[in-house]
């Protein structure tokens, strides 16, 4: 080393590179994102209807949504089996067919693909369930169920609080291969072959053994995005539920934390309200992306 | 699950009596292409013609996704690479904003828009685009594969940071930026602008489509022809790079 004033510079240029490169991202997320986030947690400790300024009122609208607002205590409830059944299935099935699709040729996979991304892709995706479903003699089911005699008369499927529920759970999971589903399939296309001739000289005797040892700690950076994605939409389930059980829907069967949100933030104007179920929902989530976030990091392990 | 793409096409070439059937048939069966050659006459007397919408939504689908893919490789890439204070505290940040509901942000950004001056200016929808933090997280999680060793041996010879990133980390990224652009053509696409975008001139292709639409039983056909053609774009650009992120890693070679 002759003098030290190249690597000085260096090291200068290289933070000068990275300031460049971070800044315009970092300027555009904190005020179109992280400023109207903090915004509406702010706006949660307060009464706010859109026009007059926000008046505080402490932890108001906390209290008034656990000890007397039963409807958001329903909401909560179902979100939580919704989440429960549609988050960890779901988030299973992307990673087992990602992982089957990637032993097909390349140009069966990208048909493949498709035709499991589709529902995310297609705009109308429930009418084929309201078709399938439809409470008259003529819909699908309904019409099968009366040829068998297994029913006298025809199932109101959307509107009985009995079937609302599953029927919700069942078109989420049939639409929850999407943004994290893709993330999985590009990631697998990364992974290096040559790691598993090494694994099996290593000793690594099935498909599994492989799968476990060698491509999901490959894998590890798109699971965690991929599990980010199907938590932040098992808890935000709630455009499929009212565009097949209506809004309200019976009994509130169908009724979710995101209904109750758009219910008190776009009809009733209470936006103080809505954002502390807002807060709420982003609590829970931020939970399970913790313990989430534990698992994967034993994967391989 | 092909089945609502396969009978959102159907239902586009079928003939009024046939979308009004009862009980409703899956398949059509006297295919018509009369749906779609009645819409270009339905915008005959509008203020803006068809062709000035398509214009719209096509810009702003373009920049939207260059734009925001470029801003969140760079800032991914120093994001993963570099090591600096702050560094993890601001990815945590970035990935935890995910989870917030954007329903209630909604108001706040509007306020935000208009305090800047972006209302009524593509600026409303491209910018905010550009700081998507689904993008940034994505994009850093696909590097994350870029060996260190590569990077540092082009350092070595002598490679600049700006030749590193576009030269090296770039193209061994490429199955994430393909997807990305799904992601984002899908989005953007579909943006109607309606709450920030007034002025007749600049609104969207959705935004006239669903005015179309909104007329109901009267505009069933063309409201079927509509649903299809804002679906193919979407659906063609998803089986180009789909076929695309295919032949990435077997070509680039960049193996540690």
């Amino acid at each position: 080393m002759k003098n030290a004033a190249p690597g000085k510079m260096r090291i200068n240029k290289d933070k000068c590179f990275s300031f460049f490169y971070l800044a315009p991202f970092l300027i555009i997320f904190t005020v179109f994102t992280l400023l109207p986030v903090l915004i509406s947690f702010a706006l949660s400790f307060t009464s706010f209807n859109g026009l007059e300024f926000p008046k505080f009122v402490f932890f108001d609208n906390y209290l008034d949504l656990f000890l007397s607002d039963d409807e958001f205590l329903l909401g909560l409830k179902n979100t939580l089996i919704i989440a429960l059944f549609t988050g960890p299935i779901g988030y299973f099935a992307s990673l087992i067919l990602a992982w089957l699709l990637n032993e097909l040729s390349p140009r069966l996979r990208a048909v493949m693909v498709l035709v499991f991304y589709a529902p995310s892709i297609s705009g109308g995706a429930y009418m084929i369930w309201q078709l399938l479903f439809n409470s008259d003699a003529y819909g699908y089911v309904n019409a099968i169920l009366l040829r068998l005699n297994l029913i006298n008369e025809p199932i109101q499927w959307f509107t009985d609080t009995r079937y609302m529920l599953p029927l919700v759970i069942a078109v989420t999971l049939w639409m929850s291969l999407g943004t994290g589903f893709l993330a999985l399939v590009a990631g697998l296309q990364g992974v290096d072959k040559s790691l598993y001739e090494a694994g099996y000289v290593d000793g690594v005797r099935n498909r599994w053994q492989e799968l476990w040892f060698i491509t999901l700690p490959c894998l590890g950076p798109q699971l965690l995005f991929s599990a980010v994605m199907s938590i932040s939409s098992a808890f935000s389930v709630g455009a499929v539920t009212t565009a097949l059980c209506g809004f309200p829907s019976t009994d509130y069967a169908a009724h979710t934390l995101m209904n109750h949100l758009e219910d008190y933030g776009s009809i009733r104007f209470e936006m103080g309200y809505a954002c502390a179920i807002a807060t709420i929902l982003f609590a829970l989530m931020l939970l399970t992306k913790a313990i989430a976030q534990k698992i994967i990091r034993n994967v391989g392990q | 699950m092909l089945v609502p793409v396969v009978f959102s096409i159907s239902n586009s070439f079928k003939p009024l009596d046939e979308l009004f059937v009862f009980p409703p048939r899956f398949f059509v069966r006297n295919p018509t292409l009369d749906n779609f050659l009645t819409l270009p006459s339905l915008f005959s007397d509008s203020l803006v013609p068809l062709s000035r919408y398509i214009l719209n939504t096509v810009f702003l689908t373009v920049t939207g996704t260059v734009g925001s893919i470029f801003i969140a490789s760079m800032a991914a890439y120093v994001l993963e690479k570099k090591r600096f204070k702050m560094q993890n505290v601001i990815f945590n940040i970035v990935v935890n904003t995910l989870l917030f509901t954007p329903t209630v942000t909604a108001i706040p950004n509007f306020l935000i828009l208009s305090k800047i001056g972006f209302i009524d200016s593509y600026a409303a929808i491209l910018i905010p685009v550009m700081g998507s933090s689904l993008n940034v997280f994505l994009m850093k999680q696909f590097m994350v594969g870029i060996p260190n060793t590569i990077l540092e041996a082009a350092r070595i010879d002598g490679a600049g940071e700006q030749r590193i990133f576009w030269k090296i980390v770039m193209p061994s990224a490429k199955p994430a930026w393909m997807t990305l652009i799904i992601f984002s053509i899908q989005n953007l696409w579909g943006v109607t602008g309606g709450s920030y975008i007034y002025s007749e001139e600049l609104k969207t292709l959705p935004y006239a489509l669903s005015q179309v639409m909104s007329a109901g039983i009267v505009r069933a056909g063309a409201s079927a022809a509509i649903s299809t053609l804002m679906m193919i774009v979407p659906v063609c650009v998803f089986i180009i790079t789909q076929s695309n992120i295919m032949e990435t890693m077997m070509s680039s070679g960049i193996k540690e």
